[in-house]
């Protein structure tokens, strides 16, 4: 089953598209990072995929074949917004009543039991908590109704280190004991990179990377070579990135795999999430999506001194 | 291996109970409790001041109208010193009350949605399993039957309050603007219908305190519109030539005519000057120092060729005439609450 499946989704505001000719198939089971530059159409996305909002063009389904929004993905999908709304008014116990009656389950044992090994009080109002403990409510009452996805926005942007690990702790948690998918939004990678397992790269409105963490870089290499080859090799292999030194040359390379062979003279190493996903971002043609890759043929013709 | 899931899916969602009602009864109670006691306050207090005023007011004219004979001028001395004691208090109140709608609108109808677009909070709403239509259902409908039932009361406490003054021969009439939209029906479209454009504009503003001055200036301006214009034409106003008035009755206009054509005050002023008296205007004159004492500007006017025009709604159309009012106001109520769940339903973030 895929937990979000799109097909040319767009979503524009007047005449700029936040999000266009995106096309997704994300598989349960998955930590989903959704990565990019702010205002790069993340949130849209995912408010999209939350059916907060309706998509301008293309079209957007949720837990198998269900449309965003409608009563069966509601029920199914927990999503924790940007800034943790929450009612400053009421308290703990009140907001766990309010989700209780809201939902069509919801597991009160669980979200009491979690506030208390917290040391959130019941009967403290959300108003006077601080960030991370409203965070952590937030992120309590969205796993009490036991979704089957949980969707979290920029969860940790307001967050100290400390609260970072916690929450992130409680995530992993519920994705071990329940199996619940996640999908959470950052524009900060390093903080994802450790518990990832499938990544969304979104830059300008546009999907430039998605695939299973292990995958991407499996098929990625950085070639290291003398500058004065670089050009021959960038018009054959399907290079990503190029960064070009005085006497050294650091090609990203996108392969079919391990196998494929490495120019005489040059060096390919593995790359590190964070480098495969800055190498993308520096350059915004470049793609790595489900289906045949570009040129994902080429082969090494030799070297022409 | 999708059109094999597909139906599998579909069949899940659509057999998907939806969340009772009577949760979310629970949760617009939790989250409005304030605003409930506010209102149940305030309509309290109103309620509490009419009927201990109303009861006040009701003993006094029992005095007035037990006066025999009612023509003398000793009665007449009574029935002065009854207006002389309410018509103050009563007039105060009048204007008061006006308010009452306009704060409910303010206060209850442009925070209820508002709040939640500028707090954020409508994202934590709507993306719970209950959906955002019913939510929005579930928020404004409670509260509008409980405005719309409490000002239904009001209204009827205040024309059981207001009537003794009619009684004893207050010449508006219940039709009078500040008196007629604190009656019967009247009082709660009025109110039914600031609740209802105050949910719209916080809709449509998403900010609290902008929201609230729209409320108030829309508000205002619709109560203005059909207190100076749009009620008197609710049916054809009647026109009486004669020089008794008729009362009570809401009278829209007075206008002396000659031929039949609208004389204008120079033109009144001569035909009045063998006589030494002059028009303040077409109701008000005052004798000059040759004025004969007998002689009324009035009927010297009609005996010279003049007609008083007076265009008025009679009193005894008061109840037809707040059917009208409560009837449209009503409908442009449920049309603009209708609106505003139409636009959280379809409106994106």
């Amino acid at each position: 089953m895929n937990v979000i499946e799109t097909s040319g989704l767009g979503k524009s505001y007047g005449s700029t598209w936040a999000l266009r000719d995106c096309t997704l198939a994300i598989p349960e089971g998955h930590m989903v990072a959704l990565v990019g530059p702010n205002g790069a159409g993340k949130t849209t996305l995912l408010n999209l995929a939350v059916g907060l909002n309706a998509p301008t063009a293309g079209s957007i389904t949720v837990l198998g074949k269900c449309a965003a929004g409608s009563p069966a993905a509601l029920d199914g999908i927990a999503f924790v917004a940007q800034d943790m709304p929450l009612y400053k008014t009421l308290s703990a116990a009140d907001m766990l009543h309010l989700t209780r009656n809201l939902n069509r389950r919801f597991d009160r044992g669980y979200a009491e039991a979690r506030l208390g090994e917290l040391g959130i009080p019941l009967k403290r109002k959300a108003g006077t908590m601080s960030g991370g403990q409203q965070a952590q409510l937030a992120l309590t009452l969205a796993l009490a109704r036991r979704p089957r996805l949980l969707v979290l926005d920029e969860p940790m942007a307001t967050l100290d280190p400390l609260a970072r690990h916690d929450f992130m702790a409680t995530v992993m948690a519920a994705m071990v004991d329940d199996g619940v998918s996640v999908l959470l939004s950052s524009h900060v990678l390093t903080e994802l990179e450790r518990v990832a397992d499938y990544l969304v790269l979104v830059s300008r409105g546009r999907v430039q990377v998605a695939g299973e963490v292990d995958d991407l870089l499996a098929h990625h290499r950085m070639l290291t070579g003398p500058t004065a080859e670089a050009n021959l090799y960038t018009e054959q292999l399907n290079v990503v990135h190029a960064r070009q030194g005085e006497a050294q040359a650091h090609l990203l390379i996108r392969t079919n795999g391990a196998a494929d062979p490495v120019p005489p003279g040059w060096e390919a190493q593995p790359v590190g999430l964070e480098e495969l996903t800055l190498a993308y971002l520096r350059e915004p043609g470049a793609a790595a999506l489900p289906g045949p890759a570009r040129r994902a043929d080429t082969k090494i013709v030799g070297v022409a001194k | 291996m999708t059109t094999l899931a597909a139906p599998a899916h579909q069949q899940q969602a659509t057999s998907l109970p939806p969340v009772p009602w009577r949760r979310m009864v629970w949760v617009a109670w939790r989250q409005h409790r304030l605003l409930l006691a506010g209102v149940a306050v305030t309509f309290g207090a109103v309620a509490l001041y009419l009927f201990a005023m109303g009861l006040q007011i009701h003993d006094a004219y029992a005095t007035v109208a037990a006066c025999r004979p009612a023509t003398s001028s000793a009665c007449r001395q009574v029935g002065d010193n009854f207006f002389g004691t309410y018509q103050p208090s009563v007039s105060i109140t009048e204007g008061i009350l006006q308010l009452l709608p306009a704060l409910i609108g303010a206060f209850a109808g442009a925070p209820i949605l508002a709040r939640e677009f500028e707090s954020g909070t409508f994202r934590f709403a709507w993306t719970q399993g209950f959906g955002r239509t019913r939510w929005v259902i579930g928020k404004l409908a409670p509260l509008a039957i409980i405005l719309a039932g409490a000002s239904v009361l009001i209204g009827l406490l205040f024309s059981w309050y207001y009537q003794p003054l009619i009684s004893a021969g207050d010449t508006n009439g219940a039709l009078f603007p500040t008196v007629f939209d604190l009656s019967g029906v009247a009082l709660a479209g009025w109110t039914l219908a600031a609740f209802a454009i105050g949910a719209l504009a916080g809709t449509l503003i998403r900010r609290v305190v902008p929201a609230m001055f729209a409320t108030l200036a829309v508000w205002s301006g619709l109560a203005i519109l059909t207190g100076t214009y749009l009620r008197a034409h609710y049916l054809p106003p009647l026109i009486t030539t004669s020089l008794n008035e008729p009362h009570p009755a809401w009278v829209l206009s007075q206008l002396w005519t000659f031929s039949g054509k609208p004389a204008s005050l120079d033109k009144i002023n001569q035909a009045l000057a063998p006589i030494d008296a002059r028009a303040d205007s077409f109701q008000i004159f005052s004798p000059g120092p040759k004025t004969p004492a007998n002689v009324d500007p009035f009927k010297y006017l009609t005996q010279h060729g003049y007609t008083l025009l007076t265009t008025y709604q009679p009193d005894s159309r008061f109840w037809t005439f707040q059917w009208i009012e409560g009837s449209w106001l009503l409908g442009l109520s449920l049309a603009l609450l209708a609106a505003t769940v139409w636009l959280v339903r379809r409106r994106n973030t």
